[in-house]
This record gives C-alpha cells, structure tokens and sequence, in this order.
C-alpha cells in the first residue's frame, strides 16, 4: 500500500507559494502606500452637460437606511437607474473597498472617520461642489466635522453623539455622569450595557478621564484600559445591536446608547430617556462618498444632490430618528416629534461642543489591542 | 422499529435542543411588535410584509441558486478528490491540503479571493460565491466519503474490473452507490452551509446580486424585523412538506 | 494499492493507474490550487509587510508582526478558544454520536428524513437563530419566568452572557456537523459482524469496543475536527450570547482584518491558527494510523 510521495507536487506548491506572493508585490505596489494622494484637488474630468440617461448607479449602505422608493423617484426625476446593495458594518465595506480594484460601487456610505481612512488611501473622488447645489441646505457647522474639514470627499448624511439610555422608572436617581455607567450603584450592577464597537467602547472610559476621544496617548489608554476592565465584571454584556430591546424588557437599565438608537428604546416605552453626560461625548456622522473608480461620477453627484433635498432627509429624520446636518430637512421635522424624542432637538451648536470622532491613523492598532484585552479579561 | 431501543432518548434529546430554537422563532414570525426579541401580540403583519419585500426574496433566490450549485460542484469535486485520495495517493501531505479549506478562516479565505479574482479582472456575481463556496464545500464533501471510504473494501470493484466491467462503470455501479450515504449526508451538509454562509459570501459578491445572509445582515443596525422569522418558517414548511411528499410519492428510500 | 502497480511489464495497467490518478485527483487538487492556495497565499505573504497609517499595505519587509503575535494576551485568548471548542467537541460527540447511531437503525425510509430533520432547523438565518436563543434565555425570558414562578428559584439564573451560552450556541451551530459524518460510517456497519460477535459471546459493551467503535472512528474524527475548528473560528455567537464578554481566536483574526484594518497582523494570526490546527491534524492522523496500523496487523 505504501508508495513513495511524490517530490515534483510538493515542488510545484512552493512554486506556487512563490509566485502568489510575487503577484502580491506586483499587483498592490500601485495602490500600497496608505498615506496615498489625499492633497489630490477635484479633476476636471467631469462634464456637467453628459447626459445622466446614459449613466446608472450602485450605492451600497446599511437596510433600511433611506427610503425604498428613492430609486424609483430618482430614475423618474433626475434620470440615472440606481441599483441599491447593503452592507452590515462599516468595516466590512472599508475591507471589500480596499481589496478590491473596481468593486462596481459608485456611492457608498460610511461613517466619517471611515470616509477619511478611504481618502487618506486615494480611493475617494473629491466632491465637486458645484455639482451638488443642495450644499447649501446643510447647517454651517456641517462642513466642520474634523474628520472631513469643509466636505472635500464626503457629505454628511445624518450625525448625532452618544450618551446613556436609561429607564427613569426603575432608577432611584438621574444618571448625568460617565461613572454612573463605569462605576455603577449597586441596584445597576449586571444590569447596565455598554456599545462594543471599539471608538463607544472606549468612550465613556475616555470622557470620564478627561481624555480626548481621539487620543492616541498609550500611557492615557493604558488609564483607559484600567477603567474598562474595572467595569467589566458590573456589565450585563457589551452590546451593539441588541441594547435598546434589552432596556425595554428590563434586562438591562441603562445602556451606553447612540443617540438615534435610543429613540427606538423610547418608541417602545416612553420612560425611557436619553442623556449626554456632563463630561462630554462624541459627534459621529455618517456620510455619502463617492468611489474614484466610478464611471458615473456625475449621476453620483446628482443623486448625492437629490438625497439632501429636504424631503428625503427629512424621510431620515422621521423614520430612522436620526438628526441630520440639513437645515432644510429638519425645518420641515413636525415639532411634536421633537417633543416625544427630545434628542432629536439638539442644535447644531449642542452637537459641535462634543468632540468629532476621526481616524486614528497608527494608533488604531493599539485599539483593536486594548479592545481585546478589555473583553478577554 | 423497537430495533433502535434506548436509542430513542439520544435521539428525541437531539431533535428537541434542535427544534426548540425553531419554535420559538416560528412563535416570533406572528409578533405584531417590530423586533425579534420582545412580544407585542398576534399578527400575521410580516407574512405581507415579507410577500412585498423584492429584496428579500430576490436574495433568496440567488443564495438558492449558489446553495444547489455549489453542492452539486462540491459533491462531484469532493467525491472525486476523496476516492483519488484513498486509492492513488499515500501522500499526508495532499490529505492535509484537501482538508484544508476547513481550516482556514472564513475572512481569510473571502479577502484573499476578493484580491485574486480583482488581480484576474474577474468581475463579481454570483459565480464567484459559487466558486469560493465550493471551495470550502468540496473540502466538507471529500472528508465525509474518505471516512466512509477508510472502511470499504476494495475486493467489490477489483471483481467488477476482473469480470470486464469498464473503469466508468465500475465507478458508477459499485463505487458510488457503496458510499452514497455519504454522499447525500455530504451534499446536506454543503447545501446547508452554504446557505446560510456570510463572510465569504460578502466578499466574492458582486452589488447586484446580494444573496439572502448579506441582505440579512445588513438589516443589523436598524433592525432585523420578524419578516426574517416569517421567511424562515415559510421555507422550513415548504421543505418539510417537500421532503414528506417526495417520500409519499416515490417511497423514497435510503440507497443502501 | 492493486498488485498490478508492482508487477514489472504490466505497462498498460501502470498507465490506467496514471491516468486515474489525474482523473481523480487533478480537478479537486487543480481546484483547491486556483480558488484556495492562491488566494490564501495572497494574503498570507502580507505577514512580513507593514500596515499602512490609514489601513492598507505598505511593501516594507518587517519581522515585527510575527513578533507581536507572542504578547500574551494572544496566547490567552487561544488557550480560552482551545477549552470553549474542546468542551463544545466532547459534547457534540457525547450528543451526536447515540443520534447518529440511532438514525443508521432507523427504518431505511425514515433515515433520510431524520437526516434531512437534523439540518433544517439551520435552512434558516442564524442570526434569527441565535436571536431564538437570546429569547429563551434572557433573564426575563420564558425559562426564568416559569422557574421563578414555579417557585424553583427566586433570582433569575444568569443563562445568558456566560460561557456556558457560548459553548450551548457553538454545540447548537455545529452539531450537524458532528452527526452528519457520524452517520455516514456508522451507516455501513455490517450487522451482521455485531452479531457474530454477539454470537461469539461478546458482551454488548465489547461488541461495540471491539467491532463498532474502531469501524466508526473515522467519521467521529472527521466530526470532531468540523465541530471543533469552525468553534475556534466563530465570532458572532461569543458576541451575541456571550454578551462580548469572551473572546475567541475567530474574533481575534476578524478584528485584525476589519476593526484594525491591520491585514499584515491578521494574515500572522491567521497563520498561526493554520499551523496550530495543522500540527494538531497531523498529530490526530498520526496516532489514527498507529490505531489503524495496530487494527490491521
């Protein structure tokens, strides 16, 4: 039964082996680099006059994101045919993004600090500004954000901050501070949630310190750390998605909360409530990006300009309770949804006094780092 | 069917913690509130929600179609693999390399392929999620009919080859119906897997044809609804009432 | 392995060989060279690069990845992963084996229907599934409410976000896993070889020790390794039913790629797990031959 093994196939493999990693080496040096051609100025290599007709769209963003019927409406008025495709995170479609040559993505949306990695590699075409007259309905403090100064790669679509969803009728107090989280009561131990995404994760523990949410300080992480896994043994779970509904059946009591999210807690049970704790938070922003390797840069701004009309972001508003930057869209936002979701009041001015989240460039590493140390300890 | 005996309490534990589960999703599928998790009443709301839904179905489609391409892909890929294996070669080596898909992580596997077929200018769909997913599927199938394999005596095929039978035939006639078993609980466990299978799936993608896990998961953040539950309590009756009328019409039998 | 192959002369028979050996084996191995060892080897030969500020490559050799994979909190996680998939392994053995054996005695015509029982539960999406779970579970969920209110316990018992959940959501995932295989070796036993040994005297616990077992050990080794590696690998039932409160090597190598986007590190955990799981493999096949060796001889 035995027979010799065959040397020439094992040969062929290393061959194999070999060669793969020299296509590596050929293949990525174009697009390698990182730091990439982020001082690139708008081409002029778009036309104003094509015919958008000829031109149609892939868009890919979160389910459920913007209305269902937006397609249909924007091939009816404006013309191009616009294809919508989904993805769950932020780091899923950064990943698919830079893997990939030409994805056949032309609009995507992401987060800002996400939108600013993707410039930073060269993968963002500059928004051409003129082609988007509907810039002017965003508020001024829109083209702010530090991620994106002055919206040169990307529009911001809806923004909010983060804080702590809690149910005022089974708290004997009021949160308004980070520790009520981190270091909790009693009658809050093992009933309290906190966001797992790393940037949330990190937040309250960062804020609490008197440390910026960007920082990139290992000595202020190492602080950070130390907090975190002090909490850990007080928390129910670390949770994204769940935390809203935990909260409405009582599992939890206060959770660590994206703004938005917590409006899906209140929609439920109007004891929930929402609050910004007194030492500060983020402000997140997601955005509208446009992909160097689009053939249709043009139907992208146009739909990109028709997306901040005020009838659909005010569809955003209304439907996914999120705050949007577009002054035009929340002027036409009925006054009494502001009653029932009073975070949906903030100004812009509340919202530019917390601290907006950008990329940590070298120092992201070191998150992801600390982040598994926290969950695993 | 006294034959199974004590048998009986294995086998009714298993289908309870597997069924269970089940239960209480197809309960959840008839909830009037918006979530998976918490009760708001009765409601057959998301039934029509989901007959609306083209997104959802459109996804079901395409992941039928990657499923029962890929598994027949796998089932002839696997089978052939696993034979040649057992009879032509003696080599660890090639063992190992035919498992392997089974051991590398499912976002190496996807970013890795997203970067190979972007070098080779293959342009994305659902042929590519068919390819990756035979990948892992054609690894699952081969290990399944080896183990059978491992244990069948060769003497059956080398009388059929004695007595003149050609290689083909003796293949098609003592060979597979000898590890058929395997074959079937083989092409049932891709077809499962591949399915419901995501991170690869996500990846080899191209936009326009998102297939149902990817159309899922992205539903996260703003919230998986109950049409999912109803989907799946659609699809788990039209398949059992498939299955039990397959059986019915053609005394379906097992081929050994 | 036919006597022909060592019988000079036979020309014609060596070439059948040959060219059955490229018929079987070239289109899976051919397969497995294009769609796996390429892609795979892309992003494996990252390892000795640097990441890029923003995410991406930067083609700058660098041994530094390999050693930041030996920080401790690496192996921590690894060993964690190593105890959760083991103990979801023995289980599913413990579990799945009786049912598969149960199933091969069926009545001929009902095995493919309990067969096709096992996997339909998961022509569903999982995570629908797994919110099944939470829902049972959830300290206000239906079995705590009727313990408490049967009188059993006062508190409601902690089932979820521990790893007891994970380990119950990983036998959960992959228990097909483990019968599907089981059943496929166990089908063919021969009853007639139980019963001659029956026959003989040998006691039901020697039938099964002597005759069953070592016929079925290679579907419950195949089992075992797909119950186990994807239980190392998985990461979202640690997220969603352990509560992020464990973390698996699945998450760990996930979060290099995605939430870093740090792919020269990932591509080195990646290939630490490969040759962990590899060295394990060649270990099991390894005393698997000896036992098989020692059967035949």
């Amino acid at each position: 039964m035995r027979r010799h093994t065959h040397t020439p196939r094992r040969t062929t493999l290393v061959a194999v082996a070999a060669a793969a990693s020299m296509f590596v080496l050929a293949a990525c040096g174009g697009n390698g680099g990182g730091s990439g051609d982020a001082s690139a100025l708008p081409s002029d290599s778009l036309n104003p006059s094509v015919d958008l007709k000829t031109q149609s769209l892939v868009v890919s963003n979160w389910a459920a994101y913007m209305p269902d019927d937006l397609p249909a409406n924007f091939q009816k008025e404006v013309g191009p045919k616009v294809t919508v495709t989904t993805h769950a995170t932020n780091e899923e479609i950064v990943a698919k993004l830079t893997a990939g040559t030409d994805s056949g993505i032309d609009v995507a949306f992401v987060s800002g600090q996400y939108a600013q990695a993707l410039a930073a590699q060269g993968l963002l075409e500059p928004i051409h500004a003129d082609l988007i007259p509907n810039l002017a309905n965003l508020y001024p403090e829109a083209t702010k954000l530090p991620y994106d100064i002055g919206n040169k790669y990307s529009v911001p679509y809806s923004w909010g901050t983060t804080g702590l969803c809690y149910r005022s009728d089974k708290l004997s107090f009021t949160p308004d501070s980070w520790n009520d989280l981190l270091s909790p009561r009693p009658e809050l131990v093992g009933k309290t949630t906190m966001l797992a995404t790393e940037r949330w994760l990190m937040l309250p523990a960062q804020k609490s310190l008197g440390f910026s949410a960007n920082t990139t300080d290992p000595a202020q992480m190492d602080q950070v750390k130390a907090k975190l896994i002090a909490t850990k043994p007080t928390l129910l779970a670390y949770d994204d998605t769940t935390f809203y509904d935990r909260l409405v059946s009582g599992e939890a009591l206060m959770v660590e909360a994206w703004d938005g999210w917590c409006n899906y807690g209140i929609a439920k049970d109007k004891n929930i409530k929402f609050v910004v704790p007194k030492e500060g938070s983020d402000l997140w922003a997601d955005t509208m990006v446009i992909l160097k390797t689009s053939k249709n840069k043009e139907a992208a701004h146009a739909l990109i300009n028709y997306i901040l009309g005020a009838k659909v972001q005010s569809w955003v508003v209304e439907n996914i309770l999120y705050k949007v930057p577009n002054k035009a869209a929340m002027d036409l936002v009925a006054p009494a949804l502001e009653v029932d979701y009073p975070n949906l009041a903030f100004t812009p001015t509340d919202l530019l006094k917390q601290e907006g989240l950008v990329d940590l460039g070298d120092a992201g590493p070191m998150y992801t780092k600390i982040a598994t140390e926290v969950t695993a300890s | 069917m006294t034959r199974i005996g004590w048998l009986r309490l294995p086998l009714t534990l298993t289908y309870v913690f597997l069924y269970v589960p089940v239960v209480v999703l197809v309960i959840m599928s008839f909830n009037a509130s918006k979530s998976p998790f918490s009760w708001g009443g009765v409601s057959t709301h998301w039934y029509a929600v989901l007959a609306g839904d083209q997104n959802v179905l459109k996804g079901l489609g395409n992941t039928l179609v990657v499923a029962a391409g890929a598994t027949v892909l796998s089932v002839a890929l696997g089978t052939l693999i696993a034979v040649g294996l057992q009879r032509h070669s003696n080599s660890s080596f090639l063992d190992s390399f035919a498992l392997a898909p089974a051991i590398v992580p499912d976002i190496v596997l996807g970013i890795g392929l997203l970067v190979f077929f972007s070098l080779i200018s293959v342009t994305l769909g659902l042929h590519s999620v068919l390819l990756a997913h035979v990948v892992f599927g054609m690894a699952f199938v081969a290990a399944v009919v080896r183990a059978r394999l491992s244990q069948t005596d060769p003497s059956l095929e080398e009388a059929s080859r004695d007595l003149g039978a050609g290689q083909v035939a003796t293949f098609f006639r003592i060979t597979v119906p000898s590890i058929m078993p395997a074959i079937i609980a083989g092409a049932l466990l891709v077809f499962t897997l591949s399915l419901d299978e995501f991170v690869i799936a996500f990846f080899t993608d191209g936009p326009s044809t998102p297939t149902l896990p990817i159309v899922i998961y992205s539903m996260v953040r703003f919230g998986v609804t109950p049409e999912i539950n109803a989907l799946a309590s659609l699809l788990m009756l039209v398949s059992f009432t498939a299955v039990l009328a397959a059986q019915r019409l053609t005394r379906l039998t097992d081929s050994v | 392995m036919t006597s022909a192959d060592l019988v000079p002369g036979r020309g014609a028979s060596r070439r059948r060989a040959r060219v059955e050996r490229v018929v079987f084996l070239g289109p899976g191995i051919g397969y497995l060279i294009a769609f796996m060892a390429i892609p795979v080897l892309l992003i494996l030969s990252l390892t000795i690069f640097k990441r890029g500020r923003f995410g991406g490559v930067v083609y700058q050799p660098t041994i530094e990845n390999f050693i930041r994979a030996f920080d401790p909190i690496y192996l921590s996680v690894l060993g964690n992963s190593l105890v959760i998939a083991s103990i979801t392994t023995v289980l599913a053995l413990a579990l799945g084996y009786p049912t598969a054996y149960g199933i091969a005695k069926l009545a001929p015509k009902w095995r493919t229907i309990a067969l096709i029982a096992v996997v339909l539960p998961f022509w569903t999406n999982f995570l629908i599934r797994t919110y099944a779970w939470i829902v049972l579970l959830n300290s206000e969920g239906p079995i705590n409410k009727s313990l408490v209110g049967a009188g059993l316990i006062h508190q409601p018992l902690e089932l979820l976000y521990t790893r007891g959940a994970v380990v119950a959501g990983l036998l959960y995932a992959y228990i097909p896993l483990m019968i599907l295989p089981l059943y496929a070796s166990i089908e063919r036993l021969d009853p007639q070889l139980r019963e001659a040994a029956a026959n003989l005297g040998a006691s039901p616990w020697r039938t099964f020790r002597d005759v069953t077992l070592p016929l079925t050990l290679p579907g419950a080794i195949i089992g075992s390794i797909f119950v186990f590696v994807p239980s190392m690998g998985n990461f979202i039932i640690p997220e969603l039913l352990g509560g992020g409160k464990t973390v698996m090597v699945g998450n760990l190598i996930r979060d290099q790629f995605l939430k870093a986007r740090d792919w020269p590190f990932g591509a080195v955990l990646a290939l630490a797990l490969i040759m962990f799981l590899v060295a394990l493999f060649a270990l099991q096949s390894w005393v698997t031959r000896r036992l098989n060796g020692g059967g035949r001889t």
